[in-house]
């Protein structure tokens, strides 16, 4: 058997154009692709919650260039509301799927799994190319959404795509619900058939092809990341596949699995559907939609831990304990989903349930904190860009993870449900920490990826102004929750107008301040972007192990040949993390080192 | 972990890198994945289906004994009979007997494509009585009144998903056995995974869907 496997993965490099990086079967160059159409997605994304923080702090103003973007949908220059909550949608969906699941397990998870296990690609090459080309059809269908419909740029249902209005069509009389809609949800489909495809082809990879003396507690905690968000990407996307073939149907074949009778729209009785339920396609969704969450922030606590035991030169505080957590999250993750329907109607006992496994989250999360802190606790740091991005993800985690515990609890859920205090708490821990740590990851690995170094100066301004401005951003929307403001409404109070919710007339000056705190970043993030594209060109030559780390993607050149490690397999002798061990002649201990260890006693 | 220790690898447990932990190559399992991911598909198909039943205040019973359910009960037996076929196949493979091995395939694809064509008949004569995804047949509402559009939805979804299995399932061991000098047993037995996995589905949706829907007589 072993020999029949390696035959199968001995292929040669390939040397047209077109094998080599377009339809290329390399985990390497498929990773870059992943990471690159996750760097589109961003920009994106980032350009509608910049219109969407320009329209709430000036609802009513005219824009002149709104009417140059939007010829049709801002006519007058002013974004309708229509206009605002097709916004949203794309903004989240954009986001979840193309950017916070994508970059994290796709880009960097295939680029450095194979290698930190000492794999010489994927355990299915050709599997791993068609799941990122499917992917790539499910953002030209994404994108596609945003094109088809005047007045709109997408559907106006939110990232969630609630039914009924989701599943009506035209019958709701409402722009963005008819052929956006359907290529938002086929969009949606075939990301989920591509990500549990790669998520099989992860899971097989890490458990069949660890190179020789790589056992699992050797494992980089990175690969545990990636690992686990796999499991919980083959366990939750086909359910939302199946959710969405259903909501599919309810549009082009006329059934009603989501629209129940007598149901009244837009001042019309919807006579054609009946018999169905919205509450369903909220479980559906939900089943997916919470280990989703984790899937976007699993690979970033990987990373995170990984990076965190490089700088702080030493060994990872608790290292098993920190797996089981991993473990003890995704598992957890499968049976909370209810808490994001306590006010739909379900019985409180079964709200009573959801709540106690949600706040039992708390316990691995705290684990994992006080163990990066443990590790953190008097080391010698080498503060690089990368240990600020990590460390800003553990601050982030924090300060988004405890307004969880606020959310997750019924009493306190019912006022906060559908306010600013959510936006708040899951763009803290779901956006932005999931960020940090693609942004850790990206100035860790990026000389290994390209062969060039990054600009640390311009890395720390990075870090520093986005840390700053991302607190100025959503620690204020906490407040605007605690008051009242609800999200999904294209403003609260409208100046000009004189129009909205008179109690909320105090909190303008907040929204203007979150506004302009919003422009800040996403201006700031150029800096990031200027440093990406000079580096690849102009970056400073990279060594093999710049960071002088021990785990095995820099025991290669970088960028590492296309089979990683020339034909040889490596053995590993350590785990990922012997750094400051007593004795030995460098402050690190290769993974691959022999005879490091015997000085290590 | 700190304690940096030279722990040998020979002669360690096989989760320690450098073997296969569960002595399965990567193709097996990796279909053993797919098959657990897939299931959730089935799986979130069937509580929709359940939830929908049981949400509805009236669902139709539309299929007597004779001759739907007995009907339905020879396409269960056609797929059982293509799983005791598909074992032959495997254990053929095993022996290396590639010839008997293709012969076998070839019963289990002609007992497969049999479901499919007797599926479709049955679809016919319920689309024929009026039934369709989005409504139900006049008679149907006389006789249940206020019952539930779902059930057609349902009902052609479901199986309508599983039948799509069986057909690619049909490809797939046809790509088998055309080529089967070209695969070893592995790649049979793969196949034969996917192929039980399916029959297995059929067994959850012929009580869920068939059995409890007999008409009261």
């Amino acid at each position: 058997m072993a020999e029949h496997e390696a035959a199968v993965h001995a292929h040669h490099p390939p040397t047209g154009f077109i094998r080599k990086y377009i339809f290329s079967v390399d985990h390497k160059i498929i990773g870059i692709q992943y990471y690159f159409l996750a760097i589109f997605s961003v920009i994106v994304g980032m350009t509608m919650s910049v219109l969407m923080r320009l329209q709430l702090g000036w609802p009513g103003q005219q824009f002149g260039f709104l009417k140059w973007i939007f010829p049709n949908a801002a006519a007058d220059g002013t974004i309708s509301p229509e206009l605002y909550l097709s916004l949203v949608t794309m903004h989240g969906t954009i986001m979840v799927f193309f950017v916070l699941t994508t970059a994290p397990q796709g880009g960097f998870g295939n680029y450095f799994l194979p290698i930190q296990i000492g794999a010489a690609d994927m355990a299915f090459p050709v599997l791993n190319m068609l799941s990122f080309w499917t992917t790539f059809l499910a953002l030209v269908a994404m994108i596609g959404a945003i094109f088809v419909e005047t007045g709109v740029v997408g559907p106006i249902g939110g990232w969630t795509g609630y039914a009924p209005l989701s599943a009506l069509g035209e019958a709701s009389g409402q722009k963005g619900q008819t052929e956006g809609v359907v290529l938002w949800i086929i969009s949606i489909a075939l990301f989920c058939i591509a990500s549990l495809l790669g998520a099989l082809n992860f899971i097989t990879t890490m458990l069949n092809m660890r190179t020789k003396g790589m056992s699992l507690t050797r494992l980089p905690l990175s690969c545990w990341g990636w690992f686990t968000t796999a499991v919980l990407a083959l366990l939750s996307f086909p359910v939302l596949l199946a959710g969405g073939v259903l909501l599919l149907l309810d549009h082009v074949a006329g059934t009603s699995f989501f629209i129940p009778a007598n149901l009244y729209v837009n001042d019309k009785l919807i006579t054609e559907h009946g018999g169905g339920s919205p509450i369903m396609w909220q479980h559906l969704f939900w089943f997916f939609g919470h280990p989703e969450v984790y899937i976007a922030i699993l690979p970033g606590m990987g990373a995170t831990s990984h990076i965190l035991a490089t700088f702080a030169r030493k060994p990872i505080f608790g290292y098993r304990a920190m797996v089981y957590a991993i473990f003890a999250i995704g598992l957890l993750g499968f049976f909370v989903w209810g808490h994001h329907m306590f006010i739909s109607g379900m019985d409180p006992r079964t709200g009573m349930m959801f709540s106690l496994i949600t706040l039992t989250i708390g316990v691995p999360s705290a684990i994992k904190t006080f163990n990066w802190l443990g590790t953190l606790w008097g080391a010698r740091i080498r503060f690089t860009t990368a240990m600020l991005f990590s460390i800003g993800f553990v601050s982030l985690f924090v300060s988004g993870g405890v307004t969880g515990m606020f959310l997750g609890q019924t009493s306190l859920d019912l006022q906060l449900h559908d306010t600013y205090f959510v936006v708040g708490h899951f763009h803290m821990i779901m956006g932005v920490a999931a960020i940090f740590g693609m942004f850790a990851g990206t100035y860790y690995w990026f000389p290994k990826m390209f062969g060039k170094m990054m600009a640390e100066g311009v890395g720390k301004l990075h870090f520093w102004l986005t840390f700053i401005g991302v607190n100025a951003i959503f620690i204020p929307m906490h407040i605007m929750g605690i008051v009242g403001a609800p999200r999904r409404y294209a403003f609260h109070w409208n100046e000009v107008t004189g129009e909205g919710f008179e109690y909320l007339k105090g909190i303008v000056p907040v929204t203007k301040f979150v506004s302009y705190a919003a422009f800040f970043t996403a201006a700031v993030q150029i800096l990031f972007f200027i440093n990406l594209a000079w580096s690849l060109y102009k970056g400073k030559k990279a060594a093999v192990n710049p960071w002088e780390a021990t785990s095995l993607e820099w025991t290669i050149p970088s960028p590492p040949p296309h089979d990683n490690f020339g034909g040889h397999e490596p053995t590993v002798y350590h785990g990922p993390y012997e750094y400051s061990v007593p004795g030995a002649k460098t402050d690190f201990v290769m993974q691959t080192d022999p005879t490091g260890a015997k000085a290590g006693g | 972990m700190s304690e940096a220790g030279v722990e040998s690898y020979a002669g360690a447990s096989e989760w320690d890198g450098g073997a296969l932990p569960y002595k399965v190559g990567h193709k097996k399992l990796g279909m053993w994945l797919f098959i657990m991911s897939d299931s959730l598909t089935f799986g979130a198909l069937l509580f929709a289906y359940s939830y929908a039943r049981i949400a509805s205040v009236e669902w139709p019973k539309p299929f007597p004994f004779f001759p739907s359910i007995v009907f339905s009960s020879v396409m269960t037996l056609c797929l059982l009979s293509s799983s005791l076929t598909m074992v032959m196949a495997v254990s053929a493979a095993k022996r290396r007997d590639k010839r008997t091995a293709r012969k076998w395939i070839f019963a289990t694809m002609f007992f497969g494509a049999a479901f499919v064509v007797l599926h479709l008949i049955e679809w016919g004569h319920l689309i024929g009585d009026g039934l369709m995804a989005f409504e139900l047949p006049e008679e149907w509402l006389k006789m249940w009144p206020g019952a539930s559009p779902l059930f057609g939805a349902t009902f052609f979804g479901i199986t309508g998903l599983h039948m799509f299995h069986v057909f690619s399932g049909l490809c797939y061991l046809g790509v088998i056995a055309l080529f089967i000098k070209r695969f070893d047993e592995e790649h049979v037995e793969v196949s034969g995974l996917y192929w039980h996995f399916v029959d297995l589905v059929w067994m959850f949706v012929f009580p869920l869907i068939y059995l409890l829907s007999i008409k009261p007589s």
